[in-house]
């Protein structure tokens, strides 16, 4: 059993309102010395397996046919809390 | 003759679809409504995607409903050279669904508008503008959230260049890269854009007039001349 995790970003030369309407509210909370915020998502997958080349190889081809738009996203897959069998 | 078919595709939170119905009865076509389950086309002429909030908007606009059974028989005919339209969330689910190049993101100001839009008729070389003449400034209604149009610098190029900017903003509401309102597919039968002329079809109803009435009766055009 093992979870991967799937980080979608948006492009950098996408503009992400979101994430700067969260950089001005910031110092509005007392919070300073922050120049840029950028919001993404994160997705947890579950896997019934171990994750070995060819689960990774399914979740990167999930998460560029669904869980990202590769017109306007970029996503990295990484493994966390691979448990002994 | 008999009239022209027209498919309006419902899917789980579409919104627009009664109204979509009225246009192409409007134009004088007859809608044939399509269930997002089906795997039928019904044999319609053309298809109309409405808008509205298809799964939720969940994930992305559009992304989900772009897997809906009936988009398994849609995308190939499209390529086919069926006609299809698709408004707001209906553009986005063409984007989603690889038949018009770009994607729609959050507005530039993060605010969903709901106004009367100007906008300028950029190509009649499509199946949905051959009634309006190029250049011809239109009022009709935008209700959207994520309408911002992106796409790389090479495909922006690539659409100016080809004529395939179809609808463009006059002011522009949302932040979209070249005012960009609506695209065409290369061979101008598919054509998106975030601007609901389903809405503008009559003065008695309070919209702003009836200028999106010529993307119905350019169907109609283009079926009779096909």
């Amino acid at each position: 059993m093992a979870r991967a995790i799937v980080d979608v970003m948006l492009k950098p030369e996408i503009l992400d309102p979101q994430g700067q309407a969260i950089a001005r509210a910031l110092p509005r909370l007392g919070f300073s010395g922050v120049s840029a915020v950028r919001q993404g998502k994160r997705f947890e997958i579950e896997l019934d397996g171990p994750a070995d080349e060819a689960a990774l190889a399914d979740i990167r081809k999930m998460a560029e046919t669904l869980l990202a738009n590769p017109v306007i996203e970029d996503f990295t897959v990484r493994v966390e809390g691979e448990t002994a069998e | 003759m008999s009239a022209a078919r027209v498919g309006v595709v419902t899917f789980p939170g579409t919104l627009d679809d009664q109204d979509a119905a009225r246009a192409v009865r409007h134009a004088g076509a007859e809608p044939v409504p399509l269930w997002h389950a089906d795997t039928d086309l019904r044999g319609v002429d053309a298809v109309f995607l409405p808008g509205g909030f298809s799964y939720g908007d969940y994930l992305r606009c559009g992304a989900i409903s772009r897997f809906a059974p009936l988009m398994g028989e849609l995308v190939p005919a499209a390529r086919a050279g069926l006609p299809v339209l698709g408004t707001c969330n209906g553009f986005q689910i063409l984007c989603e669904a690889h038949l018009l190049p770009g994607a729609l993101v959050k507005n530039a100001g993060l605010h969903y508008i709901c106004r009367d839009q100007r906008l300028r008729i950029e190509s009649t070389a499509t199946a949905w503008t051959s009634a309006y003449t190029r250049g011809q400034e239109v009022v009709i209604p935008i209700k959207h959230g994520e309408g911002r149009y992106v796409a790389d610098a090479e495909t922006l190029a690539a659409l100016e260049s080809g004529g395939r900017v179809v609808v463009r903003y006059l002011g522009n509401p949302n932040g979209s890269l070249n005012d960009i309102a609506g695209v065409s597919n290369e061979a101008g039968n598919v054509v998106g854009l975030m601007p609901h002329p389903e809405h503008a079809l009559e003065d008695l109803t309070g919209g702003p007039g009836t200028d999106g009435l010529g993307f119905f009766t350019s169907l109609l055009k283009t079926m009779v001349n096909a």
